[in-house]
């Protein structure tokens, strides 16, 4: 098993090095196209700002490489966010798998919740069966419902056609992503305990 | 629903943990990375490191015991601790750790709040501020407690977080080591005032005051250290308590 880590200018790269490694995976993190083509599970992490990180990719080239990937690729915070069409975060123009636009949260009409939306929170998984074959979120499994995982994030992906799993704060956003090969987290699996190893073994098992 | 968090709090000195009381008088209490590691397995929300000697005497934090946790906990963790630029937070941050706390650099250079919250997003920013209540009033102290400064409480921790501070680490020295319970109205007068999360620290000795500081002092997060480290108080005890008296608590 071949499991690649994009390589590019937002954080937290090592510390998912660091959690496939205590699931037992050696991943290896790269920017290099052969590489990322071969792998059999491909990563894309991040921590940052999303116009940065997009100026990034498309500098590199990785942005059509990203979309062209056809092994599963999972997406992880500002990475599920740049898979979506569109981020209100520097007005961005992303890479466009998910059908869904970014937005800030507004916390106008709940002052007591703050941004951003820091912690541990639950996740729901979505009942409605909308995916392409109507699948079911294949990431998560019976041991993670009800279970807390951990989120830092001032921007949100609505609920939409391609949601697999829901959070609530402020307003009901999308906890995880899936199209065809492309699956994707909000939350950081690599921060979230026993739960979020499971999430990643699920990803490595598929 | 977002869990309120626990969070130890280990400080480090030449490589070991330690816990002062009232900042002084330091005991020795392990390994940094085993409990780090213990902390997590028990169910911790978050882990702090400090640097506790760094600031004092001019060091900056370990590096290679940043990258060991990263390597062995699975929970966020925040390094704090002699940090005073955006190239030690970097450091820090490639060796895996999630955000740096910020505390005396930050009082002699509030400018460095901004450019970390800009180069790294305001997530990664913890102001902390150690304080003492001298007539009613907050007083902001500089060098783990040493020096103090003309800065108030609410009016730091309110520009901490209009330069882009993404939480606010505060600890009463008052309250610190005493074991009488945290900080509940100034913690409460901070929660009211901003709109980023606090982190109450000094003070707990039993599990009611975490309650209070979670329903009283509308606190985000509790953390302690001796307390935990001398297992005067069990993780998974703590939060069953805190579950069963209504706190949104993460099991």
């Amino acid at each position: 098993m071949k499991v690649a880590i994009i390589k590019y200018n937002a954080g937290n790269v090592f510390s998912v090095r660091c959690a496939l490694q205590r699931i037992g995976v050696d991943a290896i993190v790269t920017d290099d196209a052969a590489t990322l083509r071969s792998a059999d599970k491909v990563v894309f992490p991040g921590v940052g700002e999303a116009s940065t990180a997009m100026d990034y990719l498309r500098r590199h080239n990785l942005d059509t490489l990203i979309k062209s990937l056809t092994q599963p690729v999972l997406g992880i915070c500002i990475g599920m966010q740049l898979l979506c069409r569109h981020s209100e975060e520097g007005n961005t123009d992303c890479l466009g798998i998910f059908d869904s636009d970014v937005l800030r949260f507004d916390n106008s009409a709940a002052p007591g919740l703050k941004i951003p939306h820091m912690g541990w929170n639950t996740i729901e998984p979505c009942q409605h069966g909308n995916m392409t074959g109507g699948t079911h979120c294949k990431l998560l499994d019976e041991s993670c419902t009800g279970k807390y995982l951990y989120f830092v994030h001032s921007y949100y992906a609505p609920v939409g056609s391609h949601t697999v799993a829901t959070c609530n704060y402020i307003t009901p956003f999308s906890a995880m992503l899936q199209k065809d090969n492309f699956y994707a987290t909000q939350f950081h699996p690599e921060k979230s305990g026993t739960v979020g190893e499971q999430i990643l073994k699920n990803f490595i098992m598929l | 629903m977002l869990a309120r968090r626990i969070i130890p709090c280990l400080d480090v000195k030449d490589g070991t943990t330690v816990k002062g009381v009232n900042f002084v008088n330091l005991k020795n209490a392990g390994d940094p990375i085993l409990l780090g590691k213990r902390y997590c397995d028990e169910g911790a929300d978050e882990l702090v490191f400090l640097d506790i000697n760094a600031s004092h005497e001019g060091r900056s934090t370990f590096v290679d015991m940043v990258r060991r946790v990263a390597e062995n906990v699975s929970i966020p963790f925040t390094v704090g601790g002699g940090i005073a630029s955006v190239h030690d937070v970097g450091r820090l941050l490639e060796a895996g750790a999630d955000k740096v706390s910020i505390n005396s650099a930050a009082l002699r250079n509030p400018g460095l709040i901004d450019d970390i919250a800009h180069n790294f997003g305001n997530q990664v920013c913890v102001l902390a501020i150690d304080a003492h209540c001298v007539d009613g009033e907050w007083g902001c102290y500089l060098n783990g407690g040493r020096i103090p400064t003309d800065r108030k409480l609410l009016e730091w921790a309110y520009e901490g977080q209009e330069r882009g501070a993404g939480e606010i680490l505060f600890t009463s020295m008052d309250h610190d080591g005493v074991k009488q319970g945290f900080a509940c109205e100034a913690l409460s007068e901070l929660s009211s005032r901003l709109d980023i999360p606090i982190i109450a620290s000094g003070g707990c000795g039993a599990k009611e005051h975490f309650l209070d500081v979670f329903a009283k002092g509308h606190a985000d997060g509790a953390l302690a250290a001796s307390l935990f480290q001398l297992n005067e108080i069990h993780i998974p005890d703590l939060k069953r308590y805190l579950s069963d008296n209504g706190i949104a608590v993460r099991i």
